[in-house]
């Protein structure tokens, strides 16, 4: 670990910070229907998109029309990617020529994408057209963001509002994400990626005849990779225009890229926390939660960086690490320009948040560098989270906190003026347990099936156990981040994890509007002095050991047989 | 108004029938039609749109920041290619395809408890301590990159080749140092990153120096 280092992490930090509260007001001020700077250009726009579509603006939703129209539009979006896959041989804006893409795959892929999970059984830059990628794939990375953004806002609405039978209008609040969150920060953060050296065109790959041999030719792919790069980590999505992912140069070119991709993973869900406290009229309360995310967050980092800084000797031999230009660490998987600091950095926000994108290999970390990643996906990606899927978390984590709370001083609980009864405790409950079951009822599925499960391991011992849970660790939290030594392009695979894909999406998102329909209906009850304030820095540590117990009660098991007994061989100097 | 109380329920719920009857009906009919206007915008306008600012802008990055010599296209600054010859400087080693495939990105994946990897880093490192006997191997010089495609080697690995690269090309190792020392990139505003050396360029400008 380095001096340089901690101070990268300090400068993201308070760079964040700074962005939280102007980033949180523009998000009331989008999501109230108050006006914006955007407002000349953009207004006409979201009235034409209105009337193109027959979307009546006056109409209110109750929550489980809400939940139609989201599970509706997610049908008919994922069938239109699923259809390009299958025919872009035939298809404009294919200058490589490639192939259809198998049914499973683009099962796999189309589902991956419609969920904001953005996992990839494939080699991109060998598979998926441009059209795939600008029309089937970055589509779904504006739309997925969308839909967790607004799900978010309609469970806000739902603690807000009283005695309402409505929790606000499904298309309206998407167009407003897309059009005045989403759509103008890309322009801008995309131009300043293409600055960066990041590709974007649409012609086919360039062959170079290499300096050393001239009659050997290099065909390096390229294409529309800015506009794409920009709203996949805008949108927390993950997926990558190469293999490779951010860790691609063409993605990821410089040091300065790399922070501003990372800060684009944080950026709304931190806002997300003063748009909670603004709209509930508890600012407090936005920054109690805020600060646990930071807490979880800054530990994971520091974990994963003094792993990552520790490489063993047993694999590492002779060479030397620790000196004025090259700090100790793990480089297997790791690039020159980001080094030991900014991947662990990378790694941790990526997988706090429903990301996924990867500047490093997750599978060639130590031990418990590799944990981190994992752990921080168990925990519910609650650490800021995925575009507003995170706010949901954590506001069923702030749920259960109170209702914790409760049951210690033997009251009704409540929050934020509302009482917690039985209904909205089991929608929490279900939320928090379709998370570990579909993830560790598949891992021991694949674990126990040779010709299924293990047959696709890129590495033995207990680290090909962690490959699988990471897999479907990823795949419930809609991550998309792997152990990607692990060949998940066969079809009990792609079948599979789109399965839990959906379900990781959808059985969560339901259960999340149904709260927000039921705290609607309730009526306001006037603090009492058996209250539990949510806006202190007490309530701020209950959250964090709610989540935290929560996370390592249903996942302490599976870890042991993973990292942590890898780790533990290893010490001992153990090799598979 | 209706005389009797069952009258009521059986008209209430009739109508919250029909009203949810059309509210499945339309809510199919929205999601295709918003799909439909959505992609036109979002899947064509968007990129198309950044291709034409981009291009105009920043054509030499649009276009994947290409060099040429002589007219022909010899690598991107950003994309490492192969180097295997003594007058050289070497890239990390690659696992992108079989080695440098810039259509094939991706790292090897190992883990830490592979043996694969501890007898392959191994074996480099045996190779690379007869080549410069005595001094200690840096560690990026045996383990491969995320991408396979990394263009950048540390300081400490570009001065471990400078004496082979010397001897090849008949210059005085201080030449060479003094070479490398030119083409350090120190981190990005002085704080982010870690400080590297672009192997592509530094040695197009060896063979401008040597030919």
């Amino acid at each position: 670990m380095t001096a340089n280092g901690w101070l990268q992490f300090a400068i993201y930090s308070l760079v964040l910070l700074a962005t939280v509260r102007p980033v949180g007001i523009y998000m009331v001020r989008v999501f109230e229907g108050e006006r914006t700077w955007f407002d000349p250009v953009l207004r006409p726009l979201e009235r034409l998109i209105y009337k193109l579509s027959g979307v009546n603006v006056e109409q209110e939703m109750t929550w489980y029309q809400y939940a139609y129209a989201t599970l509706g539009f997610s049908a008919v979006t994922l069938v239109l990617t699923y259809i390009i896959e299958r025919l872009q041989a035939h298809l404009p804006f294919n200058p490589q020529h490639l192939a259809n893409v198998g049914p499973d795959l683009a099962w796999n892929t189309a589902v991956s994408f419609t969920t904001n999970t953005n996992w990839q059984s494939y080699t991109p830059e060998s598979t998926m057209s441009y059209l795939t990628e600008m029309v089937g794939l970055a589509t779904h990375n504006f739309w997925s963001a969308a839909m967790g953004i607004v799900v978010a806002v309609a469970l806000i609405r739902g603690i807000k509002r009283t005695s309402a039978s409505t929790i606000g209008n499904f298309w309206v609040d998407t167009t407003r994400a897309l059009l005045y969150v989403l759509v103008p920060t890309c322009v801008i953060y995309a131009l300043l990626l293409v600055a960066q050296g990041v590709p974007q065109n649409l012609h086919a790959y360039a062959v170079a005849h290499t300096l050393e041999q001239p009659g050997q030719t290099q065909t390096i792919g390229e294409g529309p990779v800015a506009s794409q790069e920009a709203i996949k980590m805008l949108g927390t999505n993950g997926g990558g225009f190469f293999n490779a992912n951010s860790a691609h140069p063409y993605e990821n070119p410089t040091p300065f890229s790399n922070f501003l991709e990372m800060l684009s993973i944080f950026i709304i869900p931190a806002g997300l926390t003063y748009t909670l406290g603004r709209m509930t009229g508890s600012p407090g309360h936005g920054w109690a939660v805020f600060a646990a995310m930071y807490v979880l967050f800054a530990a994971g980092f520091g974990v994963a960086y003094w792993a990552e800084s520790h490489p063993y000797s047993s694999i590492h031999g002779a060479t030397v690490t620790g000196t004025a230009t090259l700090p100790a660490g793990n480089y297997e998987g790791k690039e020159v320009r980001f080094g030991v600091a900014d991947s662990s950095l990378f790694a941790t926000i990526t997988t706090d948040a429903s990301c996924g994108a990867v500047n490093s290999m997750h599978d060639s970390f130590t031990p418990l560098g590799g944990m981190v990643p994992m752990a921080n996906i168990m925990l519910g990606e609650v650490v800021f989270g995925g575009v507003g899927a995170g706010m949901y978390g954590i506001l069923i984590f702030v749920v259960l906190s109170v209702f914790i709370a409760g049951l210690m001083v033997g009251r009704t609980p409540e929050y934020l003026g509302k009482k917690i009864e039985a209904y909205d405790v089991k929608m929490s409950m279900l939320y928090a347990l379709i998370f570990p079951l579909v993830i560790l009822g598949f891992t021991a599925a694949f674990v126990l099936l040779p010709n299924v499960g293990l047959s696709s391991l890129n590495n033995p011992g207990p680290h090909g156990f962690s490959e699988i849970l990471y897999a479907y660790t990823s795949a419930a939290g809609n991550n998309g981040s792997a152990f990607a030594g692990l060949n998940a392009n066969t079809w009990w695979y792609n079948v599979c994890l789109a399965a839990v894909m959906l379900l990781g999406r959808y059985m969560m998102k339901i259960p999340v509007l149904a709260l927000a329909g039921n705290l609607a209906m309730k009526k306001s009850v006037p603090p009492s002095p058996g209250t539990f304030p949510v806006n202190t820095s007490l309530f701020t540590v209950l959250l964090i050991g709610v989540v935290l117990i929560v996370g390592a009660l249903t996942f302490f098991p599976a870890l042991s047989l993973g990292p942590i007994l890898e780790h533990l061989l290893l010490k001992s100097g153990q090799l598979f | 108004m209706h005389s009797t109380a069952t009258l009521e329920v059986s008209e209430t719920t009739n109508q919250k029938e029909l009203q949810r009857s059309s509210t499945v009906h339309s809510v199919w009919r929205t999601s295709i039609r918003y799909t439909i206007v959505t992609t036109v915008l979002l899947g064509l306008g968007y990129p198309l749109l950044l291709t034409g600012i981009a291009e105009f802008v920043f054509p030499h990055q649009a276009n994947g920041s290409l060099i040429l010599r002589n007219g022909q296209v010899v690598g991107s600054e950003l994309i490492a290619q192969s180097f295997a010859s003594d007058r050289y400087f070497h890239p990390r080693p690659s696992a992108a395809g079989n080695g440098y495939d810039a259509t094939s990105s991706g790292g090897s994946n190992l883990a830490q408890s592979n043996a694969k990897l501890a007898q392959r880093i191994q074996g480099d490192i045996d190779k690379l301590e007869k080549e410069n006997p005595g001094k200690p191997v840096p560690i990026d010089m045996v383990t491969t990159s995320g991408s396979g495609l990394d263009p950048d080697i540390t300081p400490d690995n570009a001065y471990f080749q400078a004496p082979r690269v010397a001897k090849a090309r008949g210059l005085a190792e201080a030449a060479v140092r003094a070479l490398i020392d030119k083409h350090i990139q120190q981190r990005q505003f002085g704080l982010l990153g870690e400080p590297r050396v672009n192997v592509l360029e530094l040695n197009l400008d060896l063979d401008s120096m040597s030919k």
